[in-house]
């Protein structure tokens, strides 16, 4: 009896467990709990993959409910007893065995036909009105620009939603994974070829992503923002990008051609922001930004951006999220503690500590903050 | 290597178990050498520098020179294919007990196979004076891999003949004792047959 | 010295002693079932090793924004954590029961090339110690198990770290190898007269068709890390862009050999519970053909399925669609298997003994790692599932809900025969269920970690996402899972003083090894068994009414046994030579590998002309 209890409590005790488990799947997908969840997509691209998981969870789910069934039947119902004779001795069933093999094959196919289907639609290129934008991995950040637009920014992606965006990714360095899953799966970015995603943001909002392909030390700090904006956002964004860093003499040389989709170049050639009043900390700290060498690496223009930069884009800085590629929130505090001793935030980052004290730090973060 | 010889006289399948490895390890190694060649056909159709194995007509009607030379390897493939043919004949001598015809044909097996060994160091020596190394291009780098490895393989096979040779001459290899020439030779032929494959795909193919 | 060791063998054997003490009996051993126990103490040292690095592991990611490990050596550790567990635990731990086992089940007295055997164990130990001295310098491999080139490039990584596992990885490559063609010839040629292929239990059929796994899949990694080598080492470019090479083409060759390395890993444990479940369900095994031919054609598939590790590069439809219904039928030949498994265990007579504890366990957690496996089968949703922690909950559940619940239902089932002692009932139950409870609690987190957003391989996580309390769940239940194997440990010592008190067969087996006494005596057989069906034991016992005589221990006087030989252990000790000359080459030139291909050759050409028994 007492064998009884306890082989009942033993198959009673997971099967319970993994149900619940199941349950908090199924529930536990909230955006507002898991804001970087891939389970509730907020996009065209990500629906085609997130209705054939769903498709495919539940045929999961009735498998094996009958099969772990079937398994916690047997336990119980053929459990042997002390002096039981010599069960059936049976060494197969054709029928059964032909069914067992055929009904999993249906239940594949019924798997595989929304599957090929999703796999073409994925893989088709986006017509229309398609906004381009390159996504270039670094270790171990995100350079993100608009070759129609002639901007550039860096960690923060912004996309107009509604309008189809059209990756075009590589990388300077090692292959990383680009990963916004409310908008698209993931795609891997080499540094010898050109891979390609696309989706279309329904929702506006700001979104995180992350690298999903290890890279390096810092693989796990390579985060990156998505602001999906409404097209009067977005296009208000743009011309403001397209105002930052372009100085008189650049923007004279400036392409004036218009680009492609339904976002227009405003007027290029305005002049860098200008100083908040007279901030003298501003002074100090565009002062330092060349002779700390912070300009090596970290270009402060937004509209014809230089390429191969070191560091990433500072032109909009002071009006990000984050800073260090989702390291830390963008808070002064914390831009000055980066500025100061970046090595001991992110350990193997390739931003070198360059010696600035305390006070210098100060008037860097004054001159940054005003790029916004 | 006769562990199993002696602690088993009858096997399952009939065949020694000898001889069951070794044709075991070749169907391992054709993977080993089928993806050396794969890497090769690979990283040569992915090669853009010179030095390049054939002729190339550049744009401008320029002829940069390859840098294979079939006939020394023509000869070479030769060497190999009838020393082959030797170890065959060195086999059937040694089945026979006939031990002066086994060491004159295995002899002139293992003189085959210096021969080519011969051929690739100076092969070798003098592509890396027309500036193909392993560094210079793809092409350098997975010639030399997959012939390099190649040719370790007939470079062990000669000094596994050689141990056997010596066996011989001391009168170590009587009939019975044939089987060890017969693994010896299977991998032979086989260090051959991936030669002939080779030597297409590297050599004739443009 | 050679001689000595024979002479006082000799004299032991021929005084009617089988046993056999000291260091150098077990150095220069060629029995396969002490070259077994060397391999079973050896890999779970190592998998405590890897259980150990995966706490720390956990510990870190306990809770977010952890210091407690740098980045570094959390890559380090999960690094070492995969590749101990792959290729020092899991792989050895099944080589444990090829080893001992296998020439009990098909009614041999040993394998079939019994210095070979010590040369594949002594490599396998030089490449373990190799790998794991890299520890002592602070250059443990940090680049991940599968090491995707262009990480692995002297530019992004000018360490040692990834030349320690790369030269490791050749060294065990090497011992698995020449384990592969033993065993493919053990199996082939060395069955006990009527055992036709047919006959052969199953776990030698899985261990077979493992057999030709290695043999097919080891080349091509050989020579994937002979590419990577002659990049790091000699300047060539196979997988460097800045000279035309391309990474991809590495991922292509690691999964070629990867997908298979996934069932060399998981088919033994397949043969050990198609041993378990009939004995302990007083029944034969369901469907025998079928099960054959499904792992038959699941290694076969297992060929062509490689890419469905690269949806996410981009290969295009084509081929996402080749590799995605490839993929889907493997699941057909591994849904028979377990339907097997149930027809096997329906209409039995279940004895509730702790190796059927974890066989069952080990049904119940397979079947949610297979159908997570049908999950990422469909590119599209793979696309999300990739590098998250999606896909560590499907591989632990089957690695270790699968080849280690079967692994430890093989040491429950299999060491009375091997140790000649009874493991405690209790104690192995309390391991069965913290390990159940551990297990889960682990890593059924993961799949809602994974599909909410956890991407794999990150040392830490930022508050915010939702990560925070799965991720605490996880920590304690690798501690329980840790205890479990706590558990087994006491045991293990527990019964261990106690004395020697397995009958011959314990559990009223089917098969051979349960013929003769617990454990077996240095020739496995005194007289090589006749075998009629697939169950000998069984039918002999329905032959003569009821269970059999306990076998006597009988003198082993005109019984043939190889002798004992140490030049596989210098041959092994040359390879490791040879590959440290390489990891060290800026300082040895070519000298290093030179002195370890000459100890190599000494070795191999001694063994040679060494009179074998």
């Amino acid at each position: 009896m007492l064998l009884r209890i306890a082989a009942t409590r033993r198959w009673a005790f997971p099967s319970a467990w993994v149900l619940c488990a199941i349950g908090l799947v199924l529930a536990g997908c909230s955006p507002e709990h898991y804001p970087q969840t891939s389970l509730k997509p907020l996009s065209d691209f990500a629906k085609i993959g997130d209705d054939i998981q769903t498709t495919t969870f539940w045929w999961a789910l009735g498998v094996f409910v009958l099969v772990e069934g079937a398994l916690v039947y047997a336990i119980f119902r053929f459990r042997g007893k002390p002096g039981d004779a010599e069960p059936k001795q049976i060494h197969g069933n054709t029928t059964v065995e032909i069914i067992w093999t055929a009904v999993p094959a249906l239940i594949l196919a019924a798997i595989a036909v929304p599957t090929v289907k999703g796999i073409f639609a994925t893989a088709a290129t986006p017509h229309g009105d398609v906004l381009t934008v390159e996504v270039i991995g670094h270790q171990w950040w995100w350079e993100f620009r608009y070759p129609d637009l002639h901007i550039t920014t860096a960690n923060e992606l912004h996309v107009p939603v509604g309008q189809t965006v059209a990756t075009k990714m590589g990388t300077i360095d090692v292959i990383h994974s680009f990963w916004a899953p409310r908008f698209a799966g993931k795609r891997d970015v080499f540094p010898n070829r050109e891979t390609r995603l696309w989706f279309k943001a329904d929702k506006a909002g700001e979104y995180s992503g992350q690298c999903a392909e290890f890279c390096g030390i810092q693989h796990g700090r390579m985060a990156f923002r998505i602001k999906a904006q409404t097209p009067q956002e977005f296009q208000a964004w743009v011309s403001h990008m397209q105002t930052l860093g372009a100085k008189p003499a650049a923007a004279a040389a400036a392409p004036t051609a218009a680009p492609t989709g339904s976002v227009s170049t405003a007027s290029a050639g305005a002049t860098v922001k200008p100083p908040q009043g007279q901030d003298p900390a501003y002074t100090t700290g565009e002062k330092l930004f060349t002779a700390k060498g912070c300009v090596g690496c970290h270009s402060l223009t937004a509209f014809n951006a230089p390429t191969g930069m070191i560091g990433p884009n500072l032109a909009n800085v002071g009006a990000r999220t984050y800073i260090a590629a989702g390291t830390l929130k963008n808070t002064d505090e914390n831009l000055s503690r980066w500025i100061q001793n970046a090595q001991a935030i992110k350990q193997g980052v390739l931003m070198p500590n360059l010696g600035v004290k305390p006070d210098e730090a100060r008037s860097l973060v004054a001159f940054l903050r005003a790029h916004q | 290597m006769s562990d199993a010889h002696a602690l088993h006289l009858e096997t399952s399948t009939g065949l020694d178990s000898r001889k069951l490895a070794i044709w075991t390890f070749i169907g391992s190694e054709c993977l080993f050498f089928a993806t050396l060649i794969s890497n090769y056909l690979v990283n040569k159709s992915r090669n853009l520098i010179p030095p390049y194995p054939h002729d190339v007509t550049l744009p401008g009607g320029k002829v940069v020179e390859g840098v294979i030379e079939i006939p020394l390897v023509t000869f070479g493939t030769a060497l190999l294919l009838f020393s082959s043919l030797f170890i065959v004949l060195a086999l059937a001598e040694a089945q026979r007990g006939n031990r002066k015809a086994l060491l004159g044909w295995l002899a002139a097996t293992i003189v085959c196979g210096l021969f080519f060994v011969g051929m690739q160091v100076y092969e070798f020596t003098h592509f890396v004076h027309k500036g193909l190394t392993l560094k210079v291009n793809l092409f350098g780098a997975s010639f030399f891999t997959l012939t390099g490895f190649h040719g370790t393989h007939v470079t062990l096979g000669v000094i596994w003949l050689i141990t056997l040779w010596i066996e011989a001459f001391r009168g170590r290899i009587p009939p019975a004792k044939s089987l060890n020439l017969e693994i010896a030779a299977l991998y032979w032929h086989f260090v051959d047959v991936v030669w002939v494959v080779i030597f297409p795909v590297v050599y004739l193919i443009k | 010295m050679a001689t000595t060791a024979i002479d006082q063998q000799r004299a032991h054997a021929a005084a009617g002693h089988g046993e056999k003490t000291g260091l150098w009996s077990w150095l220069t051993t060629v029995d396969h079932k002490r070259i077994g126990i060397l391999y079973g103490a050896t890999a779970f040292a190592f998998f405590l090793l890897g259980g150990i690095e995966a706490l720390l592991l956990r510990i870190q990611l306990g809770t977010p924004n952890n210091t407690f490990l740098a980045p570094e050596t959390y890559n380090q550790l999960f690094t070492m954590h995969g590749t101990t567990m792959i290729f020092l635990a899991i792989m050895p731990l099944s080589a444990m029961f090829f080893n001992f086992m296998i020439p009990l089940l098909i009614g041999a007295r040993d394998v079939a090339f019994p210095r070979l055997n010590a040369f594949s164990y002594w490599a396998f130990l030089a490449g373990g110690l190799f790998l794991n001295s890299s520890f002592l310098f602070g250059a443990a491999p940090d680049q991940g198990w599968y090491g995707y080139a262009n990480l692995t490039s002297r530019q992004f990584s000018p360490g040692m770290n990834v030349d320690f596992w790369l030269l490791g990885l050749q060294i065990l490559g090497v011992a698995s190898l020449a384990a592969a063609v033993n065993f493919f010839v053990t199996i082939l040629n060395m069955r006990a007269p009527g055992m036709t292929l047919m006959r052969m239990p199953m776990f030698v059929w899985m261990s077979l068709i493992t057999q030709v796994l290695l043999l097919l899949a080891f080349p091509v990694i050989t020579v994937a890390l002979i590419l990577l080598m002659f990049d790091r080492f000699f300047g060539t470019h196979f997988f460097v862009p800045s000279g035309g090479g391309d990474p991809l083409l590495w991922q292509h060759l690691f999964w070629i050999f990867g997908h298979p390395e996934v069932y060399i890993l998981i088919l033994p444990a397949f043969g050990i519970i198609s041993e378990v479940l009939p004995v302990f369900s007083r029944k034969p095994l369901f469907g025998y053909a079928a099960m054959v031919f499904s792992g038959a054609f699941i290694a076969f598939l297992g060929f062509g399925v490689w890419s469905h590790h690269m949806f996410t590069t981009g290969m295009g439809p084509i081929a996402d669609t080749f590799f995605s219904l490839s993929t889907m039928l493997i699941a057909i030949p591994t849904g028979v298997k377990i339907f097997n498994w149930l027809g096997t265990i329906w209409g039995g007579s279940l004895q509730l003994r702790t190796p059927m504890y974890f066989a069952l366990g080990f049904i119940a957690m397979f079947i949610i790692g297979g159908l997570s496996g049908v999950m990422h089968a469909s590119p599209p949703a793979d696309l999300q599932q990739n590098d998250t922690y999606f896909i560590v909950a499907h591989f632990h559940y089957v690695l270790f809900g699968g080849s280690i619940f079967g692994l430890t239902a093989g040491a429950y089932y299999w060491w009375p025969k091997m140790s000649g002692r009874m493991l405690d009932e209790t104690l192995g139950k309390v391991h069965f269920w913290l390990m159940l409870i551990g297990f889960n609690l682990t890593f059924f987190p993961m799949h809602i970690l994974g599909l909410n957003g956890m991407p794999r391989r990150v040392y830490t996580y930022p508050e915010g996402l939702g990560f925070e309390t799965l991720n605490q769940l996880e920590t304690v239940g690798a501690f329980i899972l840790a205890l479990s194997f706590a558990v087994f440990l006491v045991n293990i010592f527990k019964t261990g003083r106690g004395p020697r008190n397995a009958p011959a067969d314990p559990w009223n087996g089917a098969t051979l090894e349960w013929s003769i006494p617990s454990p077996p005596q240095e020739w496995n057989f005194a007289e090589v068994p006749t075998v009629r069906g697939r169950d000998p034991v069984w039918e002999t016992k329905r032959e003569r009414g009821g269970s059999l005589a306990e076998p006597a221990r009988v003198s082993g006087a005109g019984i043939h046994l190889p002798n004992p030989s140490y030049w596989p252990l210098v041959a092994a000790l040359g390879l490791a030579g040879m590959m440290t000359g390489v990891l060290l080459i800026q300082h040895l030139g070519p000298w290093g590998i030179m002195a370890g291909a000459a100890i190599l050759f000494f070795g191999v050409y001694n063994w040679a002309f060494e009179p074998a028994g």
